[in-house]
C-alpha cells in the first residue's frame, strides 16, 4: 500500500521520466562506442588481409605459380601459429600451400568475403574452434587462394564490449530506479508532513506549524509562506472573536445588576399583575444572561487550555446519570425513552463539560420530539473508540443544514419558533473538539440521531504534550 | 449575623453591602487583600464572602492564611472565572463555596444560608433521623413515612428529599440540587429539576392537606413545616 502511494506521487512519475531519458541517453552512447570500437577493429582486420592479397598478387605476377606457392610456405613457415591462414588451392581444392588443409565449407560468401570457423577439421593446430574472416582470390586457371586472419581476439573485444553495454544499461536502470525512489520518498515525505500538519490544523489545533528545516529550500519556502498564512489567520479570527467575547463579558455585569434590581422590585411591588410582569423580566434577564454565559464557555473551550481538568472517569455512570435525569421529562411528554448503556467504559476527559454536553443533546432530542415520540442513548465501544448517541423521533435536521448547526446562534429553519439560543450544539462541538472526538449527525428516519465518538488513546497522549 | 465581604468591585460590593444589610446582618466590607484578611483574622464573623481576583493578595491566599490558624469560619468564594477546575481549585483552597459572577442574589442568599447554618451546628455526630413535620426519614433503613404512611422513592429522589430535609426551612436553588444531589456543574437548558421536584411533592404531598414542599418564585425551592 505504501509502495502504492509512493508510485502514484508526481514526483516519483518525474524520476521514471527521468530514468527513461537516462537510459536512453546511455545506449545511444554506449552504442556509438560499441559501434565505434568494433568497426574500427574489423576495418583494421580487413585492411591487414587486403595488404596482404595485394602482397601475394604481386609475387604471383613477378614469379607465377610456383613463387606465390614458395612466398605462402615462407610465410607459414616464418609464423606457422599466427593469426594469418593461408591456403591456396588447385582446381577440385587441392591443396598446394597454406596453414589450412582443406577448404572451409561451412562459411557463406559475401563479396569475395567469407566467414568460417576454424577447427580441427581444417587441421588448424587448435583446441577449440575459432572464427576467422578470409578474402578469396580466385586465380586464373581454377586456383584458389584464400588469405585470413583468426579473428577470436576480435570476437572476444566485441563481446566483451556487449556485455559491457548490457551490464551498464542494466545499472543504469537500477541506479535510476533507486534514485528515483530514494528522491520522491524524500520530497513526498516532506508533501507529507506538510499535508499532515495542515489536517491536525483543520481538525482545530490552529497553534500547529510546518517544521521549517533550514535548509531555505522551495519546501521551507513554502512551509513558511503557510505558518504565515496561518498566523494571519488565527489572528483574525482572535480579533473576531475577542469583540465578541468582550461584548458578552461586558454586558454581563451591567445585565446581572439590572436583573437583581428587577428582583428587588418583586420584593416591593404588591399588585400581582405588576409582579408577573417584573417576573417575566427576571426571566428574560436570565435567559439573556444565560446566552452570554455560554457564549464565553464556548470561547474559554475553543481556546482549549481546560486539559489540565481532565481525568478518567466512569462515561457509562454519566450516561446512566444523564438518562435518569431527563427520564422524567421525556415521560412528562409520553415518550418512549429507552437507554443502552455498556457498562464499565471509561473515559479521559472532563466530567462536567461532557455531563453537560449529553444533557444538551437529551434535552435537544426531548424538546424537538413530539409526544409519543422516542427517544434513545447508547454507549458502546471497541477497542479504539466510544460512541455515545443520542436519537430521537422528532422533527430532525434537513441535510442542507447539517452543517451549519454548529454555528453559534444558528437555528434551524423549522424550530425556531421554540425556545432556545442557538448555542448548544456551538458548545458540543466545543466540547467535542477539546476531547478530540467527532459528532456525526445522521437521520434516523424520521428524527436526528448524534453520535459522539471519542478516541481511546490520543486524548491522554497527545495532550500531556 | 456578622458577615465579612472582601470585594474589590465597587459595583457588586455596594449591592452585596446593601442587599445583606436590608436582611438584618452585620456587614463589614474591605477593598483590599491584605486589609480583608486583616479584618477576618481579628474579628469574628459568622460567614465570609471572598472575591478571588484582589489587589495587594489573591482571595485563595486569604482563605489559606486564616485557614492555617485553625479559623474555620464558612467562606464563600465569588470569581470571574466560572470553570470547573478554578471551582475545583477554590475548594480544595479551603473555601466552603463557590459562586460566579454574576450570581444571582437569590442564589447567593440561599447558598449564604446553607453555609451559616452549617457554621452553627456544633459536632458532627452522624444524623440518622429526619423529620419535617409528619415525614420522616430514617436514614440507615433507607425509608420514609409521611404521617406514618410508608412512601416509596426512588434512590435518586430519596437524595432530593435526604437534602431538603437537611435544609428544611432554607431556599435550595436548583443549581444547589445539581451540585449536591446529582454531583454535576452544569447549567440545564431547561427547568428538569423541575420535574422531579413535581415527582418528589406528588409523592410527600400529593394525599396531604399540608403542602411541605413549595416553590419559591426565581430562587427555588423549601421545604418547611410553616407553609
Amino acid at each position: 500500500m505504501k509502495i502504492l502511494n509512493l508510485l502514484r506521487t508526481s514526483t516519483f512519475q518525474l524520476a521514471v521520466m527521468y530514468m527513461v531519458l537516462f537510459a536512453t541517453s546511455v545506449f545511444i552512447l554506449m552504442g556509438f562506442i560499441y559501434w565505434a570500437t568494433a568497426g574500427y577493429m574489423s576495418s583494421q582486420t580487413d585492411e591487414t588481409i587486403e595488404a596482404e592479397i595485394i602482397g601475394l598478387a604481386e609475387q604471383y605476377q613477378r614469379q607465377g605459380l610456383n613463387g606465390l606457392i614458395s612466398v605462402i610456405r615462407e610465410r607459414v613457415a616464418r609464423d606457422p601459429n599466427g593469426k594469418s591462414i593461408y591456403l591456396f588451392t588447385a582446381r577440385d581444392f587441392i591443396k598446394l600451400a597454406g596453414n589450412i588443409s582443406k577448404w572451409p565449407e561451412d562459411g557463406e560468401v559475401q563479396d569475395g568475403w567469407l566467414n568460417f570457423t576454424l577447427d580441427d577439421g581444417l587441421g588448424w593446430p587448435t583446441a577449440e574452434s575459432r572464427p576467422a574472416r578470409a578474402r578469396i582470390f580466385i586465380v586464373p586457371g581454377g586456383l584458389r587462394l584464400l588469405v585470413g586472419r583468426d579473428v577470436n581476439d576480435f570476437m572476444a573485444v566485441k563481446e566483451l564490449v556487449e556485455r559491457a553495454i548490457n551490464f551498464g544499461m542494466a545499472i543504469t536502470f537500477a541506479l535510476a530506479m533507486f534514485g528515483g525512489i530514494m528522491m520522491s520518498r524524500s520530497t513526498s515525505k516532506r508533501v507529507e508532513l506538510i499535508n499532515q500538519t495542515s489536517q491536525n490544523i483543520m481538525r482545530g489545533n490552529l497553534s500547529l506549524r510546518i517544521p521549517d528545516r533550514g535548509t531555505n529550500d522551495e519546501f521551507d519556502q513554502l512551509a513558511r509562506n503557510l505558518n504565515e498564512m496561518l498566523d494571519r489567520i488565527v489572528h483574525l479570527m482572535e480579533g473576531v472573536r475577542h469583540v465578541s467575547d468582550n461584548i458578552a463579558h461586558d454586558l454581563r455585569t451591567p445585565l446581572t445588576r439590572l436583573r437583581n434590581q428587577l428582583e428587588n422590585t418583586l420584593l416591593t411591588v404588591d399588585r400581582d399583575q405588576d409582579r408577573e410582569q417584573v417576573g417575566k423580566s427576571v426571566a428574560e434577564a436570565d435567559q439573556l444572561l444565560a446566552t452570554f454565559n455560554a457564549l464565553l464557555r464556548i470561547a474559554r473551550l475553543e481556546v482549549g487550555d481546560k486539559v489540565s481538568n481532565f481525568k478518567t472517569f466512569d462515561l457509562s455512570g454519566l450516561a446512566q446519570d444523564a438518562a435518569e435525569l431527563y427520564e422524567a421529562l421525556a415521560e412528562d411528554k409520553q415518550q418512549k425513552f429507552s437507554i443502552m448503556i455498556e457498562p464499565d467504559v471509561s473515559i479521559m476527559g472532563d466530567r462536567d463539560l461532557l455531563f453537560q454536553t449529553l444533557c444538551n443533546l437529551i434535552d435537544n432530542a426531548i424538546k424537538y420530539t413530539p409526544e409519543g415520540g422516542e427517544i434513545d442513548i447508547s454507549l458502546t465501544s471497541n477497542e479504539n473508540e466510544t460512541f455515545l448517541s443520542v436519537a430521537d423521533s422528532g422533527i430532525g435536521i434537513p441535510e442542507e443544514e447539517r452543517v451549519h448547526v454548529f454555528q453559534r446562534f444558528y437555528r434551524v429553519a423549522k424550530s425556531r419558533s421554540l425556545p432556545g439560543n442557538g448555542l448548544g450544539l456551538s458548545l458540543v462541538l466545543a466540547v467535542m473538539d477539546l476531547h478530540q472526538g467527532k459528532i456525526t449527525l445522521t437521520d434516523n428516519e424520521p428524527g436526528l440521531r448524534i453520535e459522539l465518538q471519542f478516541p481511546k488513546q490520543a486524548i491522554a497522549l497527545e495532550h500531556k504534550l | 449575623m456578622r458577615i465579612l465581604v472582601i470585594e474589590d468591585d465597587k459595583d457588586v460590593a455596594a449591592y452585596l453591602v446593601n442587599g445583606l444589610k436590608e436582611n438584618d446582618n452585620v456587614v463589614d466590607h474591605s477593598a483590599d487583600g491584605k486589609e480583608g484578611l486583616l479584618l477576618a483574622a481579628s474579628e469574628t464573623y459568622d460567614v465570609m464572602i471572598i472575591d478571588r481576583m484582589l489587589p495587594s493578595m489573591d482571595g485563595l491566599s486569604i482563605i489559606k492564611t486564616i485557614r492555617a490558624t485553625g479559623n474555620q469560619t464558612p467562606v464563600l468564594i465569588l470569581s470571574a472565572l466560572g470553570d470547573v477546575d478554578d471551582r475545583v481549585e477554590g475548594l480544595r483552597g479551603g473555601g466552603d463555596d463557590y459562586l460566579t459572577k454574576p450570581f444571582s442574589y437569590n442564589e447567593l442568599l440561599a447558598r449564604l444560608e446553607v453555609l451559616m447554618r452549617r457554621g452553627s451546628k456544633t459536632g458532627s455526630e452522624k444524623v440518622t433521623h429526619l423529620s419535617v413535620a409528619d415525614l420522616e426519614m430514617d436514614l440507615l433503613a433507607r425509608t420514609v413515612k409521611r404521617n406514618s404512611e410508608k412512601i416509596d422513592l426512588q434512590p435518586r429522589e430519596f437524595r432530593l428529599l435526604e437534602y431538603l430535609m437537611k435544609h428544611a426551612g432554607q431556599v435550595v436553588t436548583r443549581t444547589m440540587l445539581l451540585e449536591q444531589v446529582w454531583d454535576y456543574h452544569f447549567d440545564p437548558q431547561t427547568n428538569v429539576i423541575d420535574v422531579h421536584i413535581s415527582r418528589l411533592r406528588s409523592k410527600i404531598d400529593k394525599d396531604f392537606p399540608k403542602q411541605l414542599l413549595q416553590t419559591v418564585r426565581g430562587a427555588g425551592y423549601i421545604l418547611s413545616e410553616d407553609s
